[in-house]
């Protein structure tokens, strides 16, 4: 069993759900994404979705394409997260998911990726503009190397496709609470309830649902009816709002605190 | 060069498969094309192919589409023999393919006729479009007009300095022209902004996509909407000739006017082709969109739901590109040609920025004719190609748009002020 496996297994037994904050690798640097994944494990954190930057992020709201901007303007590579993530190893064991695009690993060799993305520590791999119908070749690489492949879900996906995904998908599935880009929004549309009860009928699998969450009462409110509450845009925006880096983690740490508070 | 090879293995293809049977099921040109996009556009793509295979069979849609491409596109339009310019260079025919003669001044509305027509019979009351020379977005602009639907245009901002015509022109039609401030503001940047939308506004909204690029099925829709330049081609060379032309010559941006003419003659393969990418004004990555250019950057990859040559740097990030026409700046190209590449059935070759702008000014002065700066560079390699040819061979040049929203750029270039 796999760390997001037992995380869920262990939020179960308590009847807790998960709260996924993710981050841009590399924003504002990199030693600082080391630093804040630690910090937000500690604060409260079950699971930590961590960004890959790419130049051309077309499934991302203004906040998430700034910190990728960010982030490429001081040189993150892929090969450097994945150093960094060993690092947070030595010390951390909450669950990391890299979020990517596909081009960003498709060239930096699949293969070799899974190896080293299983030898560092990682959990599971999301692609962001990967189908289930070109993910085959990809998904059976993960596979042998144990990592799991989150894949996305999202309310104009049918009832055909949420069974086909439900069969290939590991670790958890993500439920998009919304059509559209990232970004925050004021309340939650209805369609994701129905959406999280229609992939219930399909798989056993935890349901996080991410997308425009950005406060306490929206991860309460999702976590209702699914099994945890994926926050990006909120927390990237309060990186990109703090300009006293010496104030950075405790900022974040608060945040982490206060959305993971019952 | 490792990875590329890699990902070439991690994708074996035969290319000994016969290329007009492509695309699959899944919109795959060998390895090339596919669906690389978020689960949110995969049922909406799903929806767009099912409505496009319908519409296809549907004499009612090809009758419209017919008609409309006659009565108000101007179609066919004439496969000129261009004699000055033949004698000029003293070898091969040459003839061009009056694209540019074309409503609205190039093979774009031939495309967006055929979408728009589809996204009426899909009752989308929306059409979102890209552009990067602005001929697209004043097409979709143009037939939204036509068919009283609302219209938005991305558009880079840089693109938007570069063909500030043509932004006033889509006004004009009654679209909204929207800046794209991101990346190099140009057409990449105009197509990620197209997308964001068309993913926060699925239910209303149709993206009218102006090349053969994209995620399945709009590479092989966009194709067929532009085959009718290959079919009346073939048509009219064989009247005129009596024989089919030895090589055919299109610019490459995203590659819809090539794609259009040479679909056509794939199957004739005594039929030359060559495709004419962007030499830029340098070999190295940012310089130019020389997407074949493996020195220069080019391998396969994934931009904007496809599988295809990309101009991108050792991590994956995708390159700047320049080019003297913005219609080829542009750092993939369709999966269509990805695949022809390799299968070696046409050739890609480059134009540099001053070559295009040489060939801009002589066919100016020998035929009376002022091509599209893109065109430009088809024309650029054909002057090469022609000479080297012998007086018997038969040269077929698309000229696939017209220069008149060109104008500032080449008297910028040439220190003139207007």
């Amino acid at each position: 069993m796999n760390r997001i496996a037992k995380k869920f297994q262990a939020l179960n037994k308590t009847e807790r759900k998960a709260l996924i904050p993710y981050i841009t690798a590399g924003d504002p640097d990199l030693a600082a994404t080391e630093a804040l994944i630690l910090k937000m494990a500690e604060c409260g954190a079950d699971i930590i979705e961590l960004g890959v930057p790419f130049s051309d992020p077309m499934a991302d709201g203004p906040v998430i394409q700034r910190a990728t901007e960010r982030a490429l303007t001081k040189g993150t590579k892929l090969i450097d997260i994945l150093d960094l993530v060993s690092r947070v190893r030595k010390v951390s064991q909450v669950p990391i998911v890299l979020f990517s695009y596909f081009n960003p690993l498709l060239q930096f060799g699949l293969e070799k990726l899974a190896k080293k993305a299983a030898e560092v520590g990682i959990d599971g791999v999301l692609v962001t503009d990967l189908s289930p119908e070109e993910a085959g070749n990809f998904l059976s690489i993960l596979c042998r190397y144990n990592l799991d492949m989150i894949f996305l879900l999202a309310p104009t996906s049918s009832d055909e496709r949420i069974a086909k995904v439900t069969k290939l998908a590991r670790g958890f599935i993500y439920a998009v609470s919304r059509t559209g880009i990232t970004g925050i929004q004021q309340t939650l549309s209805d369609t994701v309830v129905e959406l999280v009860l229609r992939i219930r009928k399909h798989s056993n699998l935890p349901i996080a649902v991410g997308f425009g969450i950005s406060s306490r009462e929206q991860v309460k409110e999702v976590c209702c009816y699914a099994d945890g509450a994926i926050v990006g845009s909120r927390i990237v925006a309060e990186i990109e709002a703090c300009k006293d880096q010496t104030q950075l983690l405790e900022k974040i740490g608060s945040l982490i605190q206060e959305l993971a508070s019952d | 060069m490792e990875n590329l090879k890699k990902i070439l293995e991690e994708k074996t293809t035969d290319l000994n498969n016969d290329a007009i049977n492509w695309p699959d099921s899944g919109g795959h040109f060998g390895n090339y094309g596919g669906c690389y996009v978020p689960e949110i556009l995969m049922h909406p793509l799903e929806e767009l192919t099912t409505a496009y295979q319908k519409a296809q069979k549907d004499p009612e849609f090809i009758n419209e589409l017919k008609h409309l491409l006659k009565a108000y596109v101007g179609r066919p339009t004439p496969l000129f023999l261009a004699q000055r310019l033949t004698e000029y260079i003293g070898g091969a025919k040459i003839y061009l393919k009056r694209e540019d003669l074309n409503h609205t001044g190039a093979h774009k509305i031939n495309n967006a006729l055929g979408q728009i027509l589809l996204a009426r019979r899909m009752g989308k009351k929306r059409i979102i479009a890209e552009t990067g020379a602005g001929q697209h977005g004043v097409a979709t602009a143009t037939v939204c007009a036509l068919m009283n639907t609302q219209c938005r245009v991305y558009m880079g901002t840089e693109d938007m300095r570069r063909q500030s015509l043509n932004v006033f022109r889509m006004r004009l039609l009654g679209a909204e022209v929207v800046g794209v401030d991101a990346g190099s503001r140009t057409l990449k940047d105009a197509i990620n902004e197209a997308l964001r939308d068309w993913v926060t506004n699925i239910n209303t909204t149709y993206y009218l996509l102006g090349s053969a690029l994209g995620p399945h099925p709009y590479p092989q829709m966009v194709r067929d909407f532009q085959a009718i330049i290959g079919q009346e081609a073939r048509a009219q060379i064989l009247e005129l000739e009596g024989s089919l032309p030895n090589l055919l010559i299109a610019c490459v941006g995203g590659g819809s006017n090539a794609i259009g003419l040479f679909s056509e003659f794939l199957k004739d393969s005594n039929v030359e082709m060559v495709g004419v990418e962007a030499g830029g004004r340098g070999k190295e990555l940012g310089e130019h969109a020389a997407r074949f250019h493996f020195a220069g950057g080019g391998r396969p990859g994934v931009l904007q739901g496809t599988f295809s040559y990309v101009l991108q740097d050792l991590d994956g990030q995708i390159a700047a590109t320049h080019s003297i026409s913005a219609g080829l700046d542009y750092p993939a190209i369709g999966p269509e040609h990805a695949y022809l590449h390799d299968s070696e059935r046409v050739s890609y070759v480059t134009a540099s920025d001053n070559e295009a702008l040489e060939a801009f000014q002589l066919l100016a002065k020998l035929e009376g004719i002022l091509p599209a700066l893109e065109s430009s560079h088809a024309v650029a390699y054909a002057i090469k190609a022609a000479a080297r040819l012998s007086k018997n061979q038969v040269v077929v040049v698309n000229l696939s748009g017209r220069g008149d929203k060109d104008v500032h750029t080449v008297a910028d270039v040439l220190g003139v002020e207007l």
